[in-house]
């Protein structure tokens, strides 16, 4: 009773600091726009061919665009709060609709990710640390010192080279087939075929880190009192590494998952420009050729906000797991 | 000497310094062996590797992929020492303010920095440098601006552990100013922790600024390997060569100054560098 009340008591007062954050980020966003040259009346103006100045500052008056500052901040906020994002004038779209829409294959790419590149960096790192200075761990850790330093866009572009286009075992780009219509089970799999070289390079970077964070962690654990009470009592090395130290080296790799969002979110950017991957990161490529900064801001917002709440729930999710995290 | 020493004694951070210094001659010697504008029709478009007197090939409108890699040299480590200075300088200062002061100023400070963290920083870079129109300047910025609060970070703890030590106790009823304890007497003691940060950096600044050349928003006066890449992509099925090797010219810069990077940590911090 006691430690349920507790536990609500550390989610609220993590949603009350979330939103401090979250309302920086949009007043932030709201001077971005500000500092950029020209405002939506110019864009329209540019978009229309031609505009006489006085049909302009008409326009200005009717967005409230000529009032001080501060009072089109309030606007926006109050814009933002009601999920109006502004108006695509490219798209001929509003920046809401666009992005929501694009916002499932983005999370797709990123939930396959981190599945990939926590779940294969937790077994190359436990790998690593259980042969300490054998061959393995040396190739393991070069592999993820090469890993670290290699651009995400060139990984992607070499595996289009070789797998797509040398082998052909995967498609160069895209989603699913269209030309195909797929339904039901083979669309499935036509999506998850078209998955499988961009989830490759987007994990290829935190794969990396996982794998060196995972070896330094598993070592930590391994000096600690509990192992060797575990090897006194009698216990073997398989049992005392799989059952005792792994489950207590996992904890830092898993809230380096959550830590990791944001970054995760800029490299998805580069990685669906690379396979022109329908979601939020080829949105942000394409707003970025067409100038479109409404868009382009309205992508930004959104991605903060996620990356806020996705550490919201790691740090409850991380609070339940482990009961000695402060909650005072 | 005795850091010479000590770095010498990781073998890979040795490899990692040879492979800099190599690179860093391939920037300054560029004009001499490359004197025509990297962006200039060479020759024949589309020559393998090889042919035509192209080392490395040429791209579809002739322009010669080895001049590129060796004038993109001293872009890729300019902006990276650039942006990492700039970061370093930023981080320096907001650390020292809130590490020092603490109370509101650190409140204030660490919960500007949160936000900084939070923000998608690659997101966030691409936005400053297409609202300030791509040049040297912008990018630098852009990458300072998303790069500096990992170091405020750790200077503010380092500062926070020092600021009751006896020396600056000491300080305090020599009469000192705030000022001159911590430039002349704090900073100089947590100097390791920030080359080595400092390092590393370099490193992410160089992957950064391909990455944002790579999606156009380098400077379109300057070669750069990101911009290579990037035009080259289009030729991926006629023309390999021309997006491979700047691609292996970024991953062995950053590769090398990683290596030297950790080369530095295990020289500087003593209290690691019998650690595995």
């Amino acid at each position: 009773m006691e430690g349920s009340k507790r536990r609500a008591r550390y989610v609220l007062k993590r949603l009350i600091q979330a939103v401090p954050i979250v309302l920086a980020i949009v007043v932030l966003n709201f001077f971005l726009l500000q500092l950029a040259e020209g405002d939506a009346v110019d864009v329209l103006a540019g978009e229309a061919g031609s505009a006489t100045p006085e049909y302009m500052a008409e326009l200005r008056e009717k967005f409230g665009l000529d009032k001080p500052l501060i009072v089109q901040l309030g606007v926006y906020l109050k814009n933002v709060v009601t999920l109006d994002l502004g108006y695509s004038f490219r798209h001929d779209m509003p920046v809401s609709q666009l992005v929501f829409d694009r916002f499932i294959p983005t999370l797709l790419l990123m939930t396959s990710t981190i599945f990939l590149a926590v779940g294969l960096g937790i077994v190359l790192g436990l790998v690593a640390a259980s042969g300490l200075n054998t061959w393995r761990d040396t190739a393991i850790s070069i592999f993820a010192l090469i890993t670290y330093a290699t651009p995400l866009f060139w990984v992607g572009l070499m595996l289009i080279v070789v797998f797509s286009l040398n082998l052909g075992w995967f498609p160069t780009s895209g989603m699913e087939d269209f030309a195909m219509f797929y339904e039901g089970w083979d669309r499935v799999v036509d999506i998850a075929h078209h998955l499988v070289l961009p989830t490759i390079t987007l994990s290829l970077f935190y794969l990396a880190l996982y794998t060196r964070l995972m070896r330094a962690s598993m070592l930590e654990q391994a000096g600690q009192d509990y192992v060797t009470t575990a090897r006194a009592k009698g216990l073997t090395e398989r049992r005392i590494v799989f059952v005792h130290v792994l489950r207590n080296a996992l904890l830092p790799v898993v809230t380096m998952a959550g830590v990791q969002v944001g970054a995760l979110i800029g490299g998805s950017v580069i990685v669906e420009s690379v396979f022109a991957w329908p979601g939020l990161g080829m949105l942000a490529f394409e707003a970025l050729f067409a100038r479109d900064l409404n868009l382009l801001l309205g992508i930004f917002l959104l991605s903060a906000v996620l990356v806020v709440a996705v550490n919201l729930v790691v740090d409850i999710i991380y609070s339940t797991l482990d009961p000695r995290i402060e909650m005072a | 000497m005795a850091f010479w020493r000590l770095f010498a004694r990781n073998r890979s951070a040795v490899m990692g310094m040879i492979i800099l210094i190599l690179i860093f001659l391939m920037a300054i010697s560029a004009p001499l062996f490359f004197p025509a504008d990297p962006f200039s029709l060479a020759g024949q478009s589309m020559s393998p590797p090889g042919e035509n007197g192209f080392l490395l090939g040429s791209d579809s409108l002739g322009r010669d992929v080895a001049a590129g890699i060796a004038h993109g040299a001293k872009t890729s480590l300019l902006i990276g020492l650039l942006a990492t200075l700039v970061a370093v300088f930023i981080g320096v200062i907001m650390g020292a303010l809130a590490g020092y002061y603490g109370g509101i100023v650190d409140n204030l400070l660490m919960r500007t920095t949160e936000m900084f963290q939070t923000i998608p920083s690659f997101l966030f870079a691409i936005l400053l440098v297409a609202i300030m129109k791509p040049s040297i300047e912008s990018i630098v910025i852009a990458i300072a601006v998303v790069s500096w609060p990992a170091v405020a970070r750790l200077v503010r703890g380092e500062f926070l552990s020092l600021r009751n030590r006896e020396f600056v106790l000491a300080c305090h009823t020599l009469g000192m100013g705030d000022v001159r304890i911590m430039l002349g007497e704090i900073l100089p003691n947590c100097l390791s922790p920030i080359i080595v940060i400092g390092s590393l950096m370099v490193a992410t600044a160089i992957l950064i600024e391909s990455g944002l050349a790579f999606l156009g928003l380098g400077d379109p006066n300057i070669m750069s390997w990101g911009f290579q890449i990037g035009a080259g992509r289009t030729l991926l099925r006629s023309a390999w060569w021309v997006c491979t090797f700047p691609g292996i010219a970024i991953l062995l810069t950053v590769l090398a100054i990683n290596l030297v990077g950790e080369g530095l940590n295990d020289a500087l911090n003593p209290r690691l560098r019998d650690r595995s």
